[in-house]
């Protein structure tokens, strides 16, 4: 799994508010933004995707984003967004709207359009007008849009937030399957404690326009690193203490 | 009659276009500004629907007259003086008609926010790939109603043209004056003929834009 980190030092007022972000933390695999609402966690996500610009430096892996006199603009960042609203463009079928992100899509192409299709059950609707659809269908296509950018990093801005309680279920299951399937770091905004545990691998906690905490939600295995024989004895040894077998 | 029918649509049509490329980049402009430019920039695009046309008519000879300074850098190229000719009608209509053709692309731009053009940047297209690709078929009802508006408006002008124009036959005398000289010269007939044509146009062309609005409104497009 990569582990680019993201390295962020920024400052400023927007939206009549202070904001003082600071971090540097390598992002594998899913970390979640939590923190109660009208806290920055959106203001957060937007200025590393570069929607909103606060003063200040932010790094992804080896590409500066932005520093004192740089400011990579957004579309020339590797980033797939997610809006809470979906965005979703009324003029265009949902097929028309895959292929838009994919034909901009620069750097290597980890995923196909086929397998996004296959991935987010959106074949029976690609004919279908971007804004006809539900509005679990209209989130499905607009994490297509975005995972067709061939991302670096995915940031995810509250997507179950407009879902009943079954949409929402379903959509976590498939945000689950998609960051297990696609080698991408994620960063997710959330305000749900229950969205927050169940997709975490660390939880970055925002309050007062401030990051206030990095929390590792799911340690790395203590027996990584091991070799086979020294793991087949630390299970023997389990096993003779009496400890039930996983 | 069939003179000044042609140089008319001559005259609108290529007023529409003129206006509708000018039009573009300050409704988007004015839609995503701030501040006191916007509101005087506003003011000015808007200044031909109060202004007598005539005051307006009467500034464009002005700029028009050989050696003012307008004209006196286009006499390089052979250009003394536009006033009285098709050109010089072609300008003053673009001025004319400028807050037909704003109004509606700046109410589609402010009306369909910064949202699909965020999106668009977050799918990798630069801003003006993402003004082609999303802006401008987002607003393309509107660009019809505006283009209708330009085009019927132009028809519809009098004041400016007549000071402006002149009437020479072949040359800058449009419909309505046409009207006008027809009614003067007690040309009953003729002049029943071409009113009662402009009636039909001028319903046409609102009817047509009312729909337009009004599907773009169904639509939550603009």
């Amino acid at each position: 799994m990569t582990a680019d980190r993201l390295d962020l030092d920024i400052a400023g007022d927007a939206y009549g508010q202070s904001f003082q972000f600071r971090c540097d933390l390598p992002l594998g695999g899913v970390t979640v933004i939590s923190g109660p609402s009208g806290a920055g966690k959106s203001t957060l996500l937007r200025c590393v995707a570069g929607l909103n610009r606060l003063p200040g430096r932010i790094r992804f892996g080896d590409e500066t984003w932005q520093d004192g006199r740089l400011f990579v603009p957004p579309h020339a960042r590797q980033v797939g967004f997610v809006f809470q609203d979906t965005r979703l463009w009324p003029h265009m079928s949902v097929r028309e709207t895959l292929s838009y992100a994919r034909r901009r899509a620069r750097g290597p192409a980890r995923v196909s359009e086929a397998q996004t299709i296959a991935l987010l059950g959106l074949a029976p609707l690609l004919d279908r007008a971007a804004t006809g659809l539900s509005g679990g269908e209209q989130q499905r296509v607009a994490i297509g849009r975005a995972i067709l950018t061939q991302p670096a990093l995915m940031l995810l801005d509250e997507p179950t937030a407009g879902l009943d309680r079954d949409h929402r279920a379903e959509m976590l299951g498939l945000l689950d399957r998609l960051t297990g399937a696609l080698d991408t770091p994620v960063l997710y905004v959330t305000h749900d404690a229950v969205d927050a545990v169940r997709l975490a691998d660390r939880r970055i906690e925002v309050a007062d326009g401030r990051i206030t905490g990095v929390v590792l939600e799911r340690p790395a295995d203590p027996l990584d690193g091991l070799s086979a024989e020294a793991r087949d004895g630390l299970a023997r040894a389990a096993l003779a203490a009496g400890l039930p077998p996983i | 009659m069939t003179d000044a029918i042609w140089t008319t649509l001559k005259l609108a049509t290529l007023t529409t276009v003129t206006l509708l490329a000018i039009a573009t980049p300050l409704a988007w402009r004015l839609a995503r500004g701030r501040g006191v430019w916007r509101d005087v920039v506003g003011a000015l695009v808007a200044l031909p629907l109060v202004l007598p046309p005539t005051v307006l008519g009467f500034y464009l000879l002005l700029a028009f007259a050989p050696g003012s300074p307008l004209m006196a850098p286009l006499a390089v190229f052979g250009v003394r003086s536009l006033a009285f000719t098709f050109e010089g009608l072609v300008v003053a209509s673009v001025i004319y008609s400028l807050p037909f053709a704003v109004q509606p692309l700046r109410n589609a731009f402010e009306a369909m926010g910064e949202a699909p053009m965020e999106a668009a940047a977050m799918s990798r297209a630069s801003p003006l790939d993402a003004f082609l690709t999303i802006a401008l078929p987002m607003a393309r009802r509107s660009y019809l109603s505006a283009a209708v508006l330009v085009f019927a408006h132009t028809v519809g002008e009098f004041g400016v043209v007549l000071m402006i124009g002149g009437a020479i036959p072949g040359r800058t005398d449009v419909v309505s004056v046409k009207m006008y000289e027809l009614v003067e010269s007690s040309r009953t007939t003729q002049a029943h003929v071409l009113a009662a044509g402009l009636v039909v146009f001028a319903f046409a062309a609102l009817v047509l834009v009312y729909a337009l609005d009004r599907r773009a409104h169904d639509r939550g497009t603009r």
